[in-house]
């Protein structure tokens, strides 16, 4: 059952919410892009994705994979896997903690459900994702595999293998994004790397490349059907979400400094009431 | 010597027979390449199985990747290069992807060691079992000639985990027995001995028989041990041998750091602090010329072998 964009609104606020209580909690993670990226992986996890947390194998058979090529993003990604039932939310208390499924960056060392694969070191997750992709194509499953990438972390050239591979291999399968927030720990993208048009190289590079708002429902979803139409047509799709780093919260929108920074308690509190309180409930 | 060489072979042409063979038996197993399909004799694979042979082009850290997402999905992926393009070249992604991810890929590394020859030292790795070693739960298999490399291949493709397959590129003796399986974990007891072991892996093992040889001629009984499995690393009879021969010489195609001697000298300080000499290729990169010519100028073959167990008989 498809959720409505009130519902996803709410699914939303509560990640963001989940997001902020954990870095604090843990004095450390990355707040910004998790919150960038929110309303995307809360569209593609509960309106979007072929997947049931009670049907789970790490092999992915029968469902939709997901891979978060850029690994830092933990707090939306558990929040998320937390909200759509693959874990406990009372789990996201012991983000980065001794003994923790939740790692700083993802882990399969502990089988957490949800997780296909580690990831944290950027530049890789891609290469992951358009493997199992090949992998599913040999398997005969018509299923999707989903990839979230920053646009920071395209700068690594591993990104561009990638790219050329799932084209070579005609992965239409593979549904590639990037949250486009521009920023960098070290600051703007375009000050730190110089990246350029990332629309304009995804195109060159033979893809199918698909520009939406990050943080519009109906163009969060319009992408994702649009890029599911692209199977059958030999072509990857890559969804260029333009999106806000620190998104949500006023004094931590559209600033690189939120990228691996923990609000102060009194910048916690000041940020949940902007977001304020769900029915869904903190962890 | 109770071996008998049954014809030069090379053992990447091993390789190419446990792929197809391996195969042949189960049909998740793939093979990936960078552009060197040819190299690493994967050209009868990709011909009988053409939909399971995935080209990746020149890009190794992509091909890492992938391997791991076939993994994932059920394949059991062979990702094959030269052995410096698929350790050194590709370390982060190896550990992400392929260590730490737990997944199936074994990596096929080809002209390992200085006796890929003539390309130099850009295309020579002295480096990879160190780097291989390093990993937590990767094991690290070396075989010594052509019928020992296509039951290894066969061994890694049923063994679930990361593995690293070490073989090179010169023809060399063929003359462990055809089809003798391969063990992961287990030492092979080559020639028995009482007055030194020589523990040998790859290229060395011949070089070692050949070195036991001329020792007996000299009075020395040499024990030679064919360490085909560097990691794990049968201690047990490592810690048998040195006891029985109280000497020992660990003799490998590879630098001093972190190769099979400081696997060998690590057991033993723990177990049966012993007299030990190293032969390989200390700290020093490689260059070109031919394989025989290079191993003699680095001092690993037979005659060194044979004299650094004398210095370790000396030192009982």
């Amino acid at each position: 059952m498809k959720k409505t964009n009130e519902e996803l609104k709410t699914i939303a606020t509560q990640v963001r919410r989940d997001i902020l209580r954990m870095v604090c909690k843990a004095k450390s993670g990355h707040p910004g892009g998790s919150m960038s990226s929110t309303d995307v992986l809360t569209a593609l996890y509960f309106n979007q994705m072929n997947q049931d947390p009670a049907k789970w194998t790490r092999d992915g058979k029968g469902q939709d994979m997901f891979i978060l090529s850029a690994g830092h993003m933990t707090p939306v990604y558990y929040s998320i896997l937390s909200r759509a039932g693959y874990i406990p939310k009372e789990e996201l208390g012991s983000f980065r903690q001794m003994g923790t499924r939740l790692q700083g960056h993802p882990s399969v060392r502990k089988g957490l459900p949800g997780v296909f694969q580690a990831s944290g070191s950027l530049g890789q997750g891609l290469s992951a994702a358009a493997g199992a992709a090949l992998g599913k194509k040999m398997d005969g499953d018509p299923n999707f595999v989903y990839c979230l990438c920053g646009d920071g972390e395209s700068e690594e050239g591993q990104i561009w293998e990638a790219g050329m591979f799932a084209i070579f291999h005609k992965l239409d399968n593979l549904i590639a994004m990037t949250d486009w927030n521009g920023k960098q720990i070290d600051g703007p993208v375009e000050e730190v790397a110089g990246e350029g048009d990332l629309a304009a190289k995804w195109e060159s590079w033979g893809w199918r490349v698909i520009v939406a708002d990050a943080h519009d429902f109906d163009a969060i979803n319009q992408a994702f059907e649009l890029a599911k139409a692209g199977k059958g047509s030999g072509v990857p799709t890559m969804i260029l979400f333009k999106s806000e780093m620190g998104h949500g919260v006023d004094f931590m929108a559209g600033t690189h400094k939120w990228h691996g920074s923990v609000p102060k308690p009194e910048q916690l509190e000041d940020a949940l009431k902007q977001l304020g309180e769900t029915p869904l409930g903190d962890f | 010597m109770k071996y008998t060489d049954t014809g030069k072979k090379d053992t990447r042409s091993g390789f190419g027979v446990g792929l197809l063979k391996a195969g042949q038996a189960n049909k998740n197993v793939v093979a990936l390449t960078a552009d060197l399909k040819g190299s690493l004799k994967m050209d009868a694979f990709a011909a009988e199985f053409p939909e399971r042979f995935i080209q990746c082009g020149i890009a190794e850290a992509n091909m890492v990747g992938a391997a791991a997402g076939l993994a994932i999905t059920g394949k059991i992926p062979f990702i094959g290069s030269f052995a410096e393009f698929v350790t050194g070249r590709v370390y982060d992604q190896l550990r992400q992807e392929v260590a730490y991810g737990q997944t199936n890929v074994k990596i096929a590394s080809s002209h390992a060691g200085i006796t890929l020859g003539e390309d130099g030292a850009t295309h020579q790795t002295m480096e990879d079992i160190a780097l291989m070693r390093a990993l937590p739960g990767m094991v690290v298999l070396n075989p010594c000639d052509f019928n020992q490399t296509v039951q290894a291949t066969i061994a890694a493709a049923k063994y679930n985990g990361p593995v690293y397959l070490r073989f090179g590129r010169p023809s060399v003796p063929n003359f462990t027995p055809e089809d003798q399986p391969f063990e992961i974990g287990k030492a092979i007891v080559m020639n028995e001995g009482t007055d030194v072991t020589i523990f040998a892996t790859g290229h060395t093992v011949w070089e070692a028989l050949l070195a036991a040889d001329a020792l007996e001629a000299e009075g020395i009984k040499a024990e030679v041990i064919d360490i085909a499995t560097i990691k794990p690393l049968d201690e047990k009879a490592v810690i048998a041998s040195a006891a029985k021969t109280g000497a020992v010489v660990v003799a490998e195609e590879h630098n001093m750091a972190g190769g099979l001697g400081e696997a060998v000298a690590g057991v033993l300080a723990l177990n049966k602090p012993t007299p030990m000499e190293f032969v390989n290729g200390a700290d020093k990169f490689g260059q070109s010329g031919t394989p025989a010519a290079l191993m003699a100028a680095y001092g690993i073959d037979a005659a060194h072998i044979a004299e650094a167990a004398k210095k370790a008989v000396k030192r009982k």
